[in-house]
């Protein structure tokens, strides 16, 4: 009844292009920008802002990164922590090395070089697809992330490779505490989340899905093959280095090579899989699910262990997590392999009717 | 020019390891005519239209497109220079929707960069604009408005092969090969599709190139038929003529000769 | 040096030929068989450690892989026939997942060693004769590869089952259609890759102590398969020896240069080298995309 499309008509194409074609899909939408922007920080604490919002916005940046690679283009990776990993290294050495540079320079610098590293190991996609491309994606993770330990200019010559991200100071102000940085944050993803929304929508977007469907077609409808999957490769490194460089200059503040191992690749493929691969939507939800389901699952441990009188060690609930993070993925597979974007549109379409029953 | 040689095939022969798809095949085709290419299973006239296009190189033999010659082009030059084509077996994309799926067939007159596209605002949008007016007038043409927005995996083949006719039509192509674009469909269907094809040819003076099974349909709209058997061609001329060809027929009766 | 690598080129053979099973059967890759090496190795582990007979912790592990086939086929594969393999792929990555889980919560995550009655103990006449270091245990290891190789391979060439085995792996819905009990010949698969998975975790649990570590080595038998072929029972073993042995050669001889570590992804690097020349491996068959 209230979420209705009829008297909304478009009489240009301009306005059937649009990203929210539904008029109250557009208010929905500014109003969470208002909620995000305004409310959140006046009304988050700490914890909130520092623990849990500004690594979800990280780690959707990250999804988003993949599932332009992934998700669009159809090109498996299992690289992804390691192009973090290559913006995160990279832009702090960006700060050290270059004075006055001004912080969103050196996040720039940092996606540009994991977009780099992208091409490099993007090169094979030209050549081998599917689970072969995912091992080329596992040689560089594994190479990566032994090259930045081993190597001791990316760590300024720091016995233990650890690295301790500079302070941000944006015209003078330093972004020192939890709301600054989530804000700072929630602008880089906002614009660049707008950014990829755009780039799919175009003949970008067309031109990667029609690569991920029947790239043999899409070769002989003129659509260059090489072009495509590097750009893929690159845009979506560079993605993923901008959200390794915020990983450590917003959230993680200490960084050191093994916060970005395999495992948080497979947690990023975790999120398009369960959120949504081909659809930008998606990344930001299956990033939500997967960071705030470990703090579901310790709540729920913490009133097991009330409500029973029993003691849950730490080991015991990281493997629940474990085990219905596996089953939760099977199911989806099974289910609904559009993931949660798929059952938003859904209920939008059932919500569209509501309440009338067709 | 109307009526000019448009394409010309010279001595083609293609062979996959022992097995010879083509051997010396020569024919030319007239600008802004339909021309048919029939045979038995397994004559070749997929092969042709592959080599025609550049998805497969012949060991002998060129290609003469407008004055070019070619031995080896890539499929990818074939559709610079203008020549688009359908599938046998439906090449769409099935992920993405009817719209899409013909935006694409515009892909080399889109001439914005992935970063002007990024910001949208500008040049990006406005090329994005005018090239959406072009594919609706496809989608007029081809009376699938209905399902612009569908994705394509969900249609009936029938629809399908449309939309895979009007992805071709998009690239505005001088020549536009068909491989068996009635393939599977029922009179209705037929003579829907005829009636596109035909529109094609007047309207947007088109040349056609097409590989079809259905004699009555080459009949009624060829101009000018070659016929293939085992790889050679065993007759070229105009369709009454080929009616009445005993080889012709001897090769579709699979009488040995 | 060669030697060392050799065999633990065998040991990377064992997991890959699981692996290779799998995918020959069902054209799925099984990315959770390193975490049911894990499992098999862990419950057979936990079982002797609790005083049980070596023999029945054997029976009563197999078993246990075999109800694990079971309910894979059941929960997992059955729902997902004819889904694109990146699917059935992104499947079993969640199966590992949960195995992972599974086998921690049930039996705890400290490492355990193992012992088979085979000391892994370097043989005295080679290494006083031949100056190699060969232990008891690396022979034993490779015998019984041998022995499984030689098995699985009968099985597949010669028997009904092995023949509607490719059949199956090579298109489900036109097994099913001259049928080919799908669901039995996925049970069978799986329980027997679970049976490999146990072979391959004993070895490496001797060798290596059984912890969650095993996991990772399993990622290892990507680029053995890569090397050998997906499908290809020969392949696993060539391609599991050539790895062993060029990461050992490589961690001795280039390792120096760079500062070390060099295991971590040579292996992987020589996999996608690999790619780029003959995607296929040496013992695969060529893919041909047709329009």
């Amino acid at each position: 009844m209230l979420y209705r499309e009829a008297g909304q008509f478009k009489s240009t194409y301009a306005q059937d292009q649009q990203i929210f074609p539904i008029a109250q899909d557009r208010v929905a939408f500014f109003a969470l920008m208002a909620v995000a922007f305004v409310v959140v920080p006046l009304v988050g604490n700490q914890y909130w802002l520092g623990a849990i919002l500004t690594p979800f916005l990280v780690l959707s940046l990250a999804a988003l990164g993949l599932n332009i690679l992934t998700g669009y283009a159809g090109q498996l990776s299992l690289g992804t922590a390691a192009f973090m990993a290559v913006g995160a290294f990279m832009a702090y050495n960006a700060m050290l090395r270059i004075p006055h540079l001004p912080i969103l320079g050196a996040f720039a610098i940092g996606g540009l070089c994991a977009a780099a590293v992208g091409v490099v190991f993007g090169l094979p996609s030209l050549r081998i697809k599917g689970l072969y491309l995912a091992v080329a994606t596992l040689a560089c993770q594994f190479f990566v992330l032994w090259l930045i330990n081993r190597v001791g200019w990316f760590s300024n010559h720091s016995s233990s490779g650890v690295i301790t991200a500079q302070e941000i100071v944006i015209l003078g102000y330093p972004v020192k505490h939890a709301m600054g940085k989530y804000l700072l944050t929630l602008a880089v993803v906002v614009v660049m989340a707008l950014a990829a929304k755009n780039l799919m929508r175009s003949e970008t977007g067309r031109a990667f899905m029609a690569v991920r469907d029947m790239d043999v077609a899409a070769a002989v409808i003129g659509i260059p093959m090489m072009r495509t999957k590097l750009l893929a490769f690159a845009i979506s490194s560079f993605y993923c280095g901008v959200a390794g460089a915020l990983y450590a200059f917003c959230y993680l503040g200490t960084v050191e090579p093994e916060a970005f191992v395999l495992d948080l690749s497979f947690r990023v493929l975790f999120m398009i899989i369960i959120g949504g691969v081909g659809s930008i939507l998606g990344s930001f939800l299956g990033a939500a699910f997967i960071t705030l389901f470990p703090i579901f699952l310790s709540v729920t441990s913490k009133a097991v262990e009330q409500a029973f009188n029993i003691e849950l060690s730490g080991a015991v609930v990281s493997n629940v997590e474990a085990i219905i993070f596996g089953g939760l993925i099977i199911f989806f597979l099974i289910v609904e392999p559009l993931g949660l974007a798929r059952l938003w549109q859904i209920s939008k379409e059932k919500l569209r009717l509501w309440p009338f029953p067709h | 020019m109307k009526g000019d040689v448009i394409l010309s095939v010279e001595g083609v022969s293609l062979a996959f390891g022992g097995v010879k798809a083509l051997q010396g095949v020569s024919f030319d085709v007239k600008e802004g005519e339909v021309r048919a290419i029939i045979g038995p299973n397994g004559a070749g006239k997929s092969s042709m239209l592959n080599v025609i296009n550049g998805v497969y190189h012949p060991q002998q033999g060129k290609i003469r497109f407008k004055d070019k010659a070619f031995a080896d082009m890539n499929s990818h030059e074939a559709a610079a220079l203008g020549i688009a084509r359908t599938f046998q077996n439906i090449a769409l994309f099935r992920g993405m929707t009817v719209l899409d799926n013909i935006m694409t067939g515009r892909n080399l007159k889109m001439r914005c960069g992935f970063l002007q596209q990024a910001l949208w605002l500008g040049p990006a949008r406005r090329e994005e604009l005018e090239h959406r007016r072009a594919v609706e007038e496809i989608i007029d043409f081809l009376e699938i408005q209905h399902i612009r927005r569908t994705p394509v995996g969900r249609l009936p083949y029938g629809l399908q092969k449309r939309v895979e006719l009007g992805r071709a039509l998009a690239a505005e192509p001088a020549l536009l090969l068909l491989d068996e674009p009635m393939a599977g469909m029922n009179l209705e269907e037929k003579q829907d599709m005829c009636r596109f094809v035909l529109e094609v040819n007047d309207h947007y003076g088109t040349t056609l190139v097409l590989i079809e099974h259905d004699m009555g349909v080459v009949m009624d709209i060829s101009d000018r038929v070659v016929v293939l058997d085992y790889g050679r061609k065993i007759a070229d001329d105009v369709p009454e003529k080929i009616r009445g060809n005993q080889q012709v027929i001897d090769a579709y009766l699979g009488v040995t000769h | 040096m060669l030697a060392g690598g050799l065999l633990s080129g065998v040991m990377y053979a064992l997991v890959a030929l699981g692996f290779v099973l799998i995918y020959k059967a069902s054209g799925v890759f099984n990315f959770a068989q390193g975490s049911m090496v894990f499992f098999a190795a862990l419950t057979f582990v936990s079982l002797t450690e609790r005083g049980w007979n070596l023999w029945l912790a054997l029976a009563v592990t197999l078993a246990a892989m075999v109800v694990l086939g079971m309910l894979t086929e059941r929960i997992v594969l059955r729902p997902l026939i004819n889904q694109p393999p990146i699917t059935l792929l992104m499947a079993t990555i969640g199966l590992t997942f949960v195995l992972e889980g599974l086998s921690q919560l049930a039996f705890g995550s400290q490492p355990h060693g193992l012992e088979l009655g085979v000391p892994d103990v370097p043989l005295q006449w080679l290494s006083d004769k031949w100056n190699i270091s060969v232990s008891q245990f690396d022979l034993f290891a490779a015998a019984v590869a041998g022995l499984l190789v030689a098995v699985l391979a009968v099985l597949f060439q010669k028997t009904r089952v092995g023949r509607a085995l490719r059949a199956v792996a090579d298109d489900h819905q036109a097994a099913l259609a001259v049928g080919i009990p799908l669901q039995h010949i996925w049970t069978i698969v799986w329980a027997v890759a679970g049976g490999v998975a146990l072979v391959a975790g004993l070895m490496w649990g001797v060798r290596n102590g059984v912890q969650y570590a095993l996991t990772f080595t399993a990622l290892k038998a990507l680029p053995v398969l890569i090397l050998g072929g997906f499908e290809s029972i020969a392949g696993a073993i060539v391609g599991g020896l050539i790895i062993g042995a060029s990461e050992k050669l490589a961690e001795v001889y280039i390792g120096p240069m760079v500062g070390g570590g060099i295991e971590s992804w040579f292996a992987y690097v020589i996999a996608l080298l690999f790619l780029l020349v003959r995607p296929e491996g040496l013992f695969g068959e060529r893919h041909i995309d047709r329009v």
